[in-house]
C-alpha cells in the first residue's frame, strides 16, 4: 500500500542524503521526494512517497525516528490529509489541436504558463488522480516533455499529527 | 585565551575522561598529534594499521563499557577503519572515531588522500559529522560521546578538516549537548510490563533470552535476578555471553546456530519467550517461520527498530534493559512471595530441559595423536579458573570458546558477532589489557583470522601488553571448510591455508615469548607455562583439521532440527577420503 511519509528534518547538509540512504540500504523505492524548509528556517520537510506492507512502513518509520536529526516523522496516510502536486506539461499543438489543448487545460483550472508556435506549456496543480487524468487527455495531442515535483502533503486539521515524535507507534498495539 | 582547533580537541578529550586513544597519524591530523605529543593525560597508541585501531579501541569499549577513541588521517585512514565502525555498528559498542579531512577550501577537489569520510561511514555509523567550523568543534565532540554512549551505543565519526584543528576559537567546553531530535526511551512503559509480568507468572515453559543489550546496560545483576526470582531458564546469544553465569544451575549457554541441543530444543518448545536486549539475528533464529512456534513474546530493547523488525512480539517493551527489568522484578515480587510455589510450577520444564541436555550434551573424542580444538579451551577454561577476558576471532574456534568457555562475568567475552569480523580478535585483546593491565586477556583465535592484523603483535611487546594468545591452528579456514564439507561435496576452495608462517619464530621476530605444542600431551605444559609467562605470549597449539563444529543448524533450517555430528559421508571421507588425501598430498595442513 503506499504510504505519504513527513519527516521534519534539521535543516543541515547529509541530512537528506542519511534519510535517502535508510531506504535504499533495505531495498526500499522511494516513489518521490520533495523537501523544503519550513517555516523555520533551521528546519525542513521531507514528504516522501512509498510503497511497502504493514512491517515494511513500521519499520521504515522508525529507521526514519532513530535519525539523529530527524526531528518528526508522520504517515499521513493513517490520518485525513490533503496531498497536492504541480505538474509542468509541454504538449505539441499542431494548429487543428491549439484550441483543444486550451479546452482540456480550462477544464482542469489548469494554466498555459508558455506557449510557441508549435507548444504549448501547461501548469497544473492538484492532487494525484487530477494530474493524472490530465495527462491522459493530453497524451493524444503529443506529450513532449512533463516535469513533476513529487508530491506534498498535510493533514487536515484535528488529527494526531502533532503528537510528539518519540512516542514510538508501536506502544499503541 | 584562544586555542586551536587542535588544543580544543584534546581539552574536548580531556573533558571526556579520555585515557587512551588509538591512532595512527598522517598529513592532515599533524597538528592535533603535534599537542597529543606535548601532554601526558592522553597516552597514544601508536598502531601499525587502522584496523587494529579501530578494533584495539572496540576491545577497550567492549571490556570497560566506556567509549573507545580512534584517531586516525584522511583518505586511506579512515577507509582502513571502515571495517571497525561497521563492527561497532554491527555489535552496538560506543566509538568515537575522529578522522582527519583534506582542509576545507580543498574538500571536493580530488585531494591528496581526500576521501568522502562522511559519506563512506554514513551507513555504518550512528551517527556523523563534519566539523567545518572550528567553533563548532568543542560541541560537536560533546554530542559525539553522548550520542555513541546512550541510547543504543554505536560509532560516531567525526571528520575534521586540517585548517579546522589550525584555527582558532574561544574554547568552553560544553555542559549539556543540543539535540532536540535525539532522546532515547529509557524506563519503560509501565502498564506493558505489568502485562508481561503477569504472563511470566503463569508461563509453564518460559525461556529467557539474552543478548549484548544486558551487557551494555550493565545488567547483569537484574538478569540474575529476573531468573533466580522466577526459576526461568536463561540463553544467550554470542553477543551476550557473560551477562548471566555461564556456571549457573539455570544457565543452557549460548542458543542459535552453534548452541546447544537441549538450549534450542528449550526455545523450540517454550510457551513464553523474554527477550532482554536481543534482536532475532537470523543465527539465532534459524528458519523463522519454525522459529519458537507455540511461545509468546515479550521483547524489551532499547532501540525500537529492533523490535519486530524479524520477528513477531506480542508484549513490546521499548526502554533500557536495566531500568525495564529493575521494574518488572519489583512487580513479580510483589506478585508472588512463594519461591517454593514457583519451583514446583517449573520444575517439570527445568526437568525436560535437564533431560535435552543428557540426551545431547556437548561431546568431542580426544585420542593421543591429534588435538581438539575443544579439548584446549575446555583446558583454557580450568586453568585460568574460569577468570580471564577472552577476546576471539571468528570461525570454528571462536564457536568452540563460545560453547567451551562459560564465563560468568558480562564484558568479559570481547568477540565480533554481527558483523563476523575476522582479525578483531587480538586487537581487541590488546585494547582490554591496554584498559586493565593487570587482568588476565587471552584471545582465541586461530591462523586464518590471526594472520589478518598480526602486525600488532608489535604494539603488545612495545606497551608491554601481557596479552595471551592461544592460537588454534588447524591450517585452514575450518568453518569455511566445514560448510566446503557439508554443503559443497569436500571441495575445498580456497579454504587450505598452505604455506604457513612458523609462528613461533614470529613471535620471536617480535621480542614475544613463543610457544608450540604438537600433540595433545604437551597442551596443558604449554597453556601453563604460557599464562605464567609475565609478557604477551603467542601459543601455536596445532589442531585437527578435520574437526566439525556441532551442534549445526544449517543455515535456513529450523532450530529444533540440528546436525549433531558429521554425516556418515564425512565420516568416511574423513578416513582416508577424497578430502584427506587431498590434504596429505601436498595442500598441506599441518606445518611439519
Amino acid at each position: 500500500m503506499e504510504h505519504i511519509i513527513s519527516v521534519l528534518v534539521e535543516n543541515k547538509f547529509g541530512v537528506l542524503a542519511r534519510v535517502a540512504g535508510l531506504f535504499s540500504a533495505r531495498g526500499y523505492n522511494i516513489e518521490s521526494l520533495s523537501v523544503a524548509p519550513t517555516l523555520d528556517p533551521t528546519t525542513s520537510m521531507i514528504t516522501i512517497v512509498t510503497v511497502g506492507d504493514d512491517r515494511i512502513i513500521e519499520q521504515i518509520m522508525k529507521q526514519l525516528n532513530k535519525v539523529v536529526e530527524v526531528l518528526k516523522v508522520v504517515d499521513l496516510t493513517e490520518t485525513n490529509f490533503l496531498d497536492r502536486e504541480t505538474a509542468l506539461i509541454k504538449v505539441h499543438t499542431k494548429p487543428e489541436h491549439r484550441d483543444e489543448a486550451i479546452r482540456i487545460a480550462d477544464i482542469f483550472r489548469a494554466k498555459i504558463v508558455d506557449s510557441s508556435p508549435t507548444t504549448y506549456t501547461i501548469e497544473i496543480t492538484g492532487d494525484v488522480d487530477k494530474v493524472e487524468a490530465l495527462i491522459n487527455l493530453l497524451r493524444p495531442l503529443g506529450i513532449k516533455e512533463l516535469i513533476r515535483t513529487g508530491r506534498i502533503a498535510i493533514s487536515r486539521e484535528a488529527t494526531r499529527t502533532d503528537s510528539p515524535r518519540r512516542e514510538p507507534a508501536l506502544l499503541k498495539t | 585565551m584562544k586555542k586551536t582547533g587542535a588544543e580544543i580537541f584534546v581539552e574536548s578529550l580531556r573533558h571526556e575522561g579520555v585515557k587512551t586513544v588509538f591512532g595512527l597519524p598522517g598529513g592532515v591530523v599533524l597538528k592535533i598529534f603535534d599537542v597529543l605529543c606535548q601532554q601526558k593525560d592522553i597516552e597514544l597508541v601508536l598502531t601499525r594499521h587502522e584496523q587494529g585501531a579501530a578494533h584495539m579501541a572496540e576491545g577497550y569499549a567492549k571490556a570497560t563499557g566506556r567509549p573507545g577513541v580512534v584517531l586516525v588521517t584522511s583518505g586511506p585512514g579512515m577507509t582502513n577503519i571502515v571495517t571497525g565502525l561497521a563492527d561497532a555498528y554491527m555489535d552496538s559498542v560506543p566509538l568515537v572515531a575522529f578522522t582527519g579531512q583534506v582542509s576545507t577550501d580543498l574538500i571536493g577537489n580530488d585531494a591528496f588522500q581526500e576521501a568522502d569520510n562522511v559519506g563512506i561511514s554514513r551507513p555504518c555509523t550512528k551517527h556523523n559529522v563534519l566539523v567545518k567550523d572550528v567553533n563548532e568543534l568543542a560541541q560537536t565532540i560533546k554530542e559525539a560521546f553522548y550520542i555513541a554512549t546512550s541510547g543504543r551505543p554505536g560509532p560516531v565519526l567525526v571528520d575534521i578538516p586540517k585548517d579546522v584543528s589550525i584555527a582558532k576559537a574561544e574554547f568552553k567546553y560544553p555542559e549539556k549537548v543540543n539535540l532536540r531530535g535525539y532522546n532515547p526511551t529509557i524506563g519503560g512503559n509501565k502498564h506493558q510490563i505489568k502485562q508481561a509480568a503477569e504472563e511470566i507468572m503463569k508461563a509453564k515453559k518460559p525461556m529467557i533470552y539474552v543478548g549484548g543489550g544486558a551487557i551494555f546496560s550493565d545488567a547483569a545483576d537484574e538478569v540474575r535476578e529476573l531468573a533466580e526470582i522466577t526459576q526461568i531458564p536463561v540463553t544467550m546469544t554470542l553477543m551476550g555471553l557473560g551477562s548471566f553465569p555461564g556456571t549457573h544451575p539455570l544457565s543452557l549457554g549460548m542458543l542459535g546456530m552453534h548452541g546447544g541441543y537441549w538450549t534450542n530444543m528449550a526455545m523450540h518448545y517454550s510457551d513464553l519467550l523474554i527477550a532482554v536486549g536481543a534482536r532475532f539475528d537470523d543465527r539465532v533464529t534459524g528458519k523463522l517461520s519454525e522459529f519458537c512456534p507455540e511461545a509468546r513474546v515479550i521483547h524489551i530493547d532499547i532501540d525500537p527498530t529492533s523490535i519486530k523488525k524479524t520477528f513477531h512480539a506480542h508484549i513490546p517493551i521499548v526502554g533500557d534493559v536495566k531500568a525495564v527489568l529493575r521494574q518488572m522484578n519489583v512487580m513479580l515480587r510483589s506478585m508472588d512471595g512463594n519461591p517454593a510455589e514457583m519451583k514446583a510450577l517449573r520444575s517439570p520444564w527445568l526437568k525436560q530441559v535437564e533431560e535435552w541436555k543428557k540426551l545431547h550434551p556437548l561431546t568431542y573424542k580426544q585420542g593421543d595423536k591429534i588435538t581438539k580444538p575443544q579439548f584446549v579451551i575446555e583446558k583454557l577454561f580450568d586453568l585460568t579458573k574460569h577468570e580471564a577476558i577472552v577476546a576471539t576471532d571468528v570461525g570454528q574456534h571462536q564457536m568452540f570458546a563460545a560453547q567451551y568457555f562459560k564465563g560468568n562475568r558480562p564484558r568479559t567475552w570481547l568477540t565480533s558477532g554481527g558483523l563476523g569480523t575476522m582479525g578483531f580478535g587480538f586487537p581487541a585483546a590488546i585494547g582490554a589489557q591496554k584498559a586493565f593491565p593487570e587482568k588476565l586477556v587471552v584471545c582465541i583465535t586461530s591462523e586464518g583470522s590471526f594472520q589478518m592484523n598480526l602486525q600488532e603483535l608489535v604494539v603488545a611487546a612495545e606497551h608491554k601488553l601481557p596479552v595471551k594468545i592461544v592460537l588454534l591452528n588447524n591450517g585452514c579456514h575450518g568453518m569455511v571448510r566445514q560448510w566446503q564439507d557439508l554443503f559443497y561435496e569436500g571441495r575445498y576452495s580456497a579454504s587450505l591455508l598452505g604455506n604457513m608462517p612458523d609462528f613461533v619464530k614470529l613471535a620471536d621476530a617480535y621480542s614475544i615469548l613463543g610457544l608450540r605444542a604438537r600433540k595433545p600431551s604437551e597442551v596443558e605444559s604449554v597453556l601453563r607455562q604460557g599464562l605464567k609467562h609475565k609478557g604477551p605470549v603467542l601459543m601455536d597449539i596445532l589442531t585437527d583439521p578435520y574437526e566439525n563444529c556441532y551442534p549445526m543448524i544449517p543455515a535456513g533450517g529450523a532450530q529444533h532440527q540440528m546436525m549433531l555430528e558429521d554425516p556418515p559421508e564425512i565420516r568416511l571421507a574423513k578416513k582416508g577420503g577424497a578430502h584427506k588425501k587431498k590434504v596429505d598430498e601436498g595442500e598441506g595442513v599441518l606445518p611439519a
